[in-house]
């Protein structure tokens, strides 16, 4: 009966390459997403748009708004204008925030020490807002450290980044990509590649034949996970040579719970594949319901620290999640087995509960 | 109990039902099937042909009743039955992305015959098939009928007893269906056993007898001949009508 097994993995692999396609889609994907993420997707902010109203005309304002406009934060595109036009400098989206040094500006700094000054930010997309308010602030502390020595500052931080000190994105993201890929190629592919046969009305022909349920699974499956790995192991080739990614920890365990993350995401596709009918249905199904939240919830981007509570729960159900942990970690930091158990178990039982799950509901006959 | 019935009788319904949701698609079905028979379902759409077969072929199971073929019990001996039968499906497509040779071979496979029997078998095949030089060629580019046969002979590639034909002639031209038919009879005159659905009407004649469907039963089972001097017609068209006129249609 090996043969039957091994006859239905050689048609899929044929089916693969046949679909030269979806090959490239699935071979360029990683690298297109890579060099995207690597350098055109990044969370800092660069040239943001301010308007400064400077009501005091002094050498002192003067010289803060020299230190404003010399940063690459931020690119003067309005002076002076008259409060009745700030509603519109905002809806126009010409500036995201408006400086107003106030008139006696120059005189409170010489006299008390301190003055405020106001800052209106367009906090429409708060992130923006806070980076905005951030750099703000790093450039008046930088103005007042050097203009006011008289009153030093009491205690200052000193940070020492560790494992990214150079807080290179592509750290980040390389990881993250592999997650990502990962899903797509196993849960996509392989709920695509079996309801086209029920589709095309081929799958009945195999039910029909004496070939055993696992023995389906199977054939389906191992091939997508050599082309997971392959995939996988671009990422990884092109992240360390490329981008230069840091390889700190063991390849082999990587490569391990790699595997275990793969199981999670085929018995995904596994069980999309039972409770759908059309290809079509099973690619929105797996987008919506297993790509989507793997994106947004699982710590790719957004850490899970800052989401509400109940997403942080949630979180903890998507493999991603904690296959994130593990590769972050087993690449950035060196860690080991043993300091990874807790993610490792949880991404065991949740194979394991998938994997189960999906050959449960893997029927041979028809409904 | 094994293929070779003492009466001959090599597939047995007794009360076969399969019910979807509240629809009874297949209703209390008894009839059975001679060894070497060419049997032909005939009816409507929606009638309950294909899910008879299905249920033959223990790719549905039964709601109730029971059924065996080839001496195994559809119910509990799905797994030993799937050696006995053929199949092709009205949907049946061969891969077309796959060439003639690599559809012969998957086939071949999935059955677990050895690669020496699927080579022997694919150079039979595509002979007769006159299809030598075109072993290469993506299916997708053979023409219709062509393409039928094809899946037909691969359907048969592990030599079953029974061949189940589910619509296997619906979109294809006369000659071609011509041809399909010649090719069944040379099956049944190897002493196959050939179970065929088909609402060609015309092509009833071709079978041995025929079972006339209707809303899930069997309204009549008999042969072409008997059921024209029955209604009186000369053609299965007419009887057909008359048969279903007489369901209360």
């Amino acid at each position: 009966m090996k043969r039957t097994f091994l006859s239905i993995i050689k048609k899929e692999f044929l089916h693969i390459f046949r679909d030269q396609q979806t090959l490239l889609v699935v071979l360029l994907m990683p690298v297109v997403m890579l060099i995207l993420y690597g350098y055109a997707i990044t969370l800092e902010m660069r040239q943001i748009k301010i308007a400064i109203v400077d009501q005091s005309h002094s050498p002192q304002s003067r010289a803060f708004i020299r230190h404003i406009g010399s940063s690459s934060f931020f690119k003067i595109a309005a002076r002076d204008v008259p409060e009745s036009q700030f509603e519109i400098l905002f809806q126009k989206r010409i500036v995201h925030c408006i400086l107003i040094i106030p008139a006696h500006f120059a005189r409170s700094l010489q006299n008390k020490n301190r003055t405020p000054v106001q800052l209106l930010i367009d906090a429409s997309d708060p992130n923006a807002a806070n980076y905005i308010r951030k750099y703000l602030t790093q450039i008046a502390l930088r103005f007042n450290s050097e203009n006011n020595v008289t009153f030093p500052l009491p205690f200052k931080v000193v940070t020492r980044l560790l494992y990214n000190p150079l807080r290179k994105a592509q750290y980040f993201f390389v990881p993250g990509l592999i997650a990502v890929i990962i899903l797509l190629i196993s849960a996509l592919l392989t709920s695509i590649a079996i309801v086209r046969e029920k589709e095309r009305g081929t799958y009945e022909q195999i039910l029909v034949s004496p070939v055993k349920g696992y023995q389906i699974i199977l054939g389906k499956v191992i091939p997508y996970i050599v082309l997971g790995f392959a995939d996988a192991v671009l990422i990884l080739f092109f992240g360390y040579f490329w981008f230069h990614v840091p390889f700190k920890g063991s390849l082999l365990l990587l490569l391990a719970t790699l595997i275990l993350y793969l199981l999670s995401g085929l018995s995904l596709g596994l069980f999309v594949s039972t409770i759908t009918e059309s290809q079509r249905e099973a690619m929105l199904i797996v987008l919506l319901g297993t790509i989507l939240p793997t994106i947004m919830l699982s710590g790719f981007i957004f850490p899970i620290a800052s989401m509400p509570t109940i997403f942080q729960y949630f979180s903890k159900i998507i493999p991603a999640t904690h296959f994130l942990t593990i590769i972050r970690g087993i690449l950035l930091k060196g860690v080991g087995l043993a300091d990874l158990e807790v993610p490792i178990s949880y991404l065991v039982g949740l194979s394991v509960f998938l994997i189960v799950l999906s050959i449960g509901s893997f029927k041979t006959t028809l409904e | 109990m094994h293929s070779n019935n003492e009466n001959g009788q090599i597939v047995v319904a007794e009360n076969l039902t399969r019910k979807f949701g509240n629809f009874v698609a297949v209703d209390h079905l008894n009839f059975s099937i001679e060894k070497g028979e060419i049997f032909g379902f005939l009816g409507a759409n929606g009638a309950g042909k294909t899910t008879t077969i299905r249920m033959l072929c223990g790719l549905l199971l039964p709601t109730s009743g029971s059924a065996s073929v080839a001496g195994f019990d559809i119910y509990s001996q799905a797994d030993d039955l799937k050696h006995h039968i053929g199949y092709m499906s009205q949907r049946f497509s061969l891969y077309e992305d796959l060439t003639v040779l690599e559809n012969i071979e998957f086939y071949g496979g999935i059955y677990g015959l050895a690669r020496s029997q699927i080579r022997q078998k694919s150079e039979t095949l595509l002979h007769y098939l006159k299809l030598n030089d075109r072993a290469g060629t993506l299916t997708t580019e053979l023409p219709l009928g062509l393409k039928q046969r094809l899946a037909l002979s691969i359907a048969l590639l592990h030599d079953p007893e029974i061949i189940f034909l589910d619509e296997p002639t619906s979109g294809v031209d006369p000659h071609s269906r011509r041809q399909f038919w010649m090719l069944i009879y040379r099956l049944a005159a190897q002493g196959k056993t050939v179970i065929v659905t088909t609402h060609f009407l015309d092509e009833a004649e071709y079978c041995q007898r025929v079972a006339i469907m209707s809303q899930g039963k069997i309204v009549e089972l008999n042969t072409p001949q008997n059921l024209k001097q029955k209604y009186k017609s000369e053609a299965m068209q007419t009887v057909f009508l008359r048969v279903i006129g007489e369901d209360g249609r």
